[in-house]
């Protein structure tokens, strides 16, 4: 292969990571210590990992209720991840967000977000900062395929594209929108295919291709920062897990779900990696056990840290809150 | 001093402010040829042709996208065209603007400014005529000031120009075209500080916007009668000047509410709410509350008129609070 092993390597690596997390929020979830709502990323990290890969530290992206990938794969701690999702003053929004509203802007994550589509319009805002700016930055907009369906998504895509902002539209196509099937919803088989009403490319792709991923994903940002305007992603991938965690799934059959175990993006790569020798059985223990010791101490971590007081609840809201509760 | 109008004194905050700060730029929906559909960017035209830009029809983006581009450092202003259509694009500002910083516990500045027309103008009817700011005020996250002078307008504007916090901003489309004093040196007004238009000592009156002329009105005919309104013009809805209306209120011990929106639950009852906890030992009468009746407003200019509250309502109630 074309790339160097550190690089192939690595894409395993941040799989990995996510997937652990999320197995972890998904027990602890189980077990009830984390409150609220968890959309597992589950089955579907080829696509944060494969784009976080072709973006620059500089760059930006808008992430979804289901986050975690987007957050892990763009470089969020996961310390301060784990201690949100326990609502503890240590995380990322202080207690006051949650595993849905995750954010660090001082790395790019311009938040996930509880409303479906309510990312894309922020999106077109952080791209025509960069134009006006003129800095050569990208925005990279992540949204499901129900958010497809949203009025957000046609007026994004219309606006980005009359103004050809440097911004890739990612699609994550997991054939589900909650309980609804996709296709059942969706007026179009491919939902690339509606870039055609916005003038721009529109790509399909298997998105439990890592590879594939990544080197559509990069293509795209290039010719976003090359002010070649943007692109639409459609990335299929399979929602393995439920809606959100304690989902119960009838509206399924498990015969569906255990056929996408097998195509499961880390078991391909992983496969991969080792039949190609780009990897031995024992690098890829150490690197599971450096992950399972990460997610440890990041639950530790969580579980040591102070809940906030009740009275934090007043503070944030303004830059300047003098006077404001009344 | 000089007189100009309440657009001219608002494409001066904001040339002002661009030239001095390159982050600014503006947009919106027939802002850029036009000027506005009002004529409150008539003076902004041909000047900064990249920062001065119209926007297609989308109103969910228009107002998101503020979010966005505040996030990568700039500074966008933003014209709702009409205050009617804050509606179509009502998610924007209601559960991304105004929660964002707080669900993220802290992080980032929203310097950010949402400005447009609201109001009643000839039988405009039931989706052009609105006034809205209650909404606004009832949901936590978005700061909101109504300047009812060219004075005024200049001066919140640059405030809110510098300010790292969102502010909407209501500009009653009755006023672009009304002439007042602005001096030519730099000035600001800061937001939470209400105006005395008018002092007296029988009942005081709080209004904002174009209710804040009709109150003036109403004060100079109620004169003649030996009636002495103090009309205090908010100017600030969130925050709103609570001190200056209790401290008024302590003098004349009558409290009268005025304003264009919806008499129910409109802003009116928040404020008399408030007076009524914090100083009702000072209070010789219940407070009244003026507002527009509870319908959508009608084309008809006998209907419109007899649905908007003006000058007459503010007498009615006075004398009804004085026993006369
Ligand atoms: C505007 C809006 N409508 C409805 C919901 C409730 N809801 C949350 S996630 C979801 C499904 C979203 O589907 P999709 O965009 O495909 O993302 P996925 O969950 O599959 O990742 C729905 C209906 C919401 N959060 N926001
Ligand atoms: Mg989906």
């Amino acid at each position: 292969m074309r790339y160097s092993k550190n690089f192939l390597v690595s894409l395993y690596q941040t799989m990995q990571k996510i997937r652990k997390f999320e197995q972890s929020a998904e027990q602890l979830f189980l077990e009830g210590k984390l409150p609220g709502f968890i959309h597992l990323y589950i089955g579907e990290e080829a696509i944060a990992t494969g784009v976080m890969a072709a973006l620059n530290q500089g760059d930006y992206i808008t992430s979804t209720h289901r986050g975690h990938g987007h957050m892990i794969a763009k470089g969020g701690d996961i310390k301060r991840m784990m201690a949100e999702l326990f609502g503890k003053t240590s995380g990322y929004c202080k207690g006051k967000g949650g595993s849905m509203h995750i954010a660090d802007f001082s790395i790019g994550v311009l938040g996930a977000n509880g409303v479906v589509g309510g990312g894309l319009p922020i999106a077109i805002g952080a791209g025509l900062g960069i134009k006006m700016k003129e800095t050569n930055q990208v925005v990279v907009a992540f949204f499901g395929d129900g958010a497809s369906n949203t009025g957000a998504f046609h007026e994004s895509l219309n606006f980005a594209s009359v103004y050809r902002l440097p911004i890739v539209f990612i699609n994550e196509n997991n054939q589900y929108a909650s309980t609804a099937k996709t296709k059942e919803t969706t007026s179009v088989q491919n939902i690339s295919d509606r870039a055609v009403s916005y003038s721009m490319p529109g790509i399909t792709i298997d998105g439990n291709n890592i590879i594939a991923v990544y080197e559509t994903a990069r293509e795209a940002i290039e010719r976003a920062r090359d002010q070649g305007g943007p692109t639409l992603i459609e990335a299929k991938t399979y929602r393995i897990k439920g809606h959100f965690v304690g989902d119960p799934t009838k509206y399924r059959e498990n015969i569906e779900v255990n056929k996408f175990w097998e195509n499961e993006p880390i078991k391909i790569w992983e496969k991969q990696l080792l039949d190609s020798k780009i990897i031995t059985d024992k690098e890829i223990k150490k690197i599971n056990e450096e992950l399972d010791a990460q997610i440890s101490e990041a639950i530790l971590f969580a579980e040591n840290s102070s809940d906030p007081i009740p009275e934090n609840a007043l503070s944030d809201l303004f830059v300047d809150d003098a006077g404001y509760d009344y | 001093m000089r007189n100009i109008s309440y657009a001219e004194a608002l494409g001066e905050a904001i040339l002002e402010e661009m030239e001095r700060d390159d982050t600014i730029f503006t947009y919106g929906e027939d802002v850029a040829k036009q000027g506005g559909i009002f004529g409150a960017y008539k003076s902004l035209l041909g000047k900064f042709p990249n920062r001065i830009f119209d926007t297609p029809i989308s109103e969910e983006v228009i107002y998101g996208s503020a979010l966005g581009a505040a996030l990568v450092g700039m500074r966008p202003v933003v014209e709702f065209h009409f205050a009617d259509f804050l509606f179509t694009g009502i998610q924007s500002i209601t559960l991304q603007i105004e929660k964002i910083r707080y669900m993220t516990g802290g992080q980032g500045k929203l310097h950010l400014v949402l400005r447009g027309p609201d109001g009643v103008s000839n039988s405009a009817a039931a989706q052009h005529s609105e006034s809205i700011e209650t909404i606004f005020m009832h949901i936590p996250g978005i700061k909101i000031i109504i300047p009812s002078t060219p004075y005024d307008i200049k001066g919140l504007m640059k405030t809110a120009l510098r300010s790292d916090d969102p502010i909407i901003c209501f500009e009653h489309k009755s006023l672009y075209a009304t002439k007042g004093e602005v001096p030519e040196e730099e000035y600001f007004i800061p937001l939470g500080k209400a105006e005395i238009k008018k002092e007296g000592k029988d009942i005081t009156v709080v209004s904002m916007s174009r209710m804040v002329h009709e109150s003036l009105r109403a004060a100079e005919e109620l004169e003649k009668e030996g009636i002495s309104l103090e009309v205090i013009d908010l100017r600030s809805l969130v925050p709103w000047d609570k001190e200056t209306v209790i401290r008024s209120v302590q003098k004349t011990n009558r409290l009268i509410v005025a304003h264009e929106t919806w008499r129910r639950a409109g802003w009116g009852a928040e404020i008399a709410s408030t007076i009524q906890e914090e100083a009702f030992d000072f209070l010789d009468a219940p407070i009244a509350r003026i507002g527009a009746r509870n319908v959508p407003m009608p084309f008809n200019a006998l209907m419109q008129n007899f649905v908007t509250p003006n000058k007459e309502n503010i007498i009615i109630e006075a004398k009804k609070l004085l026993g006369r």
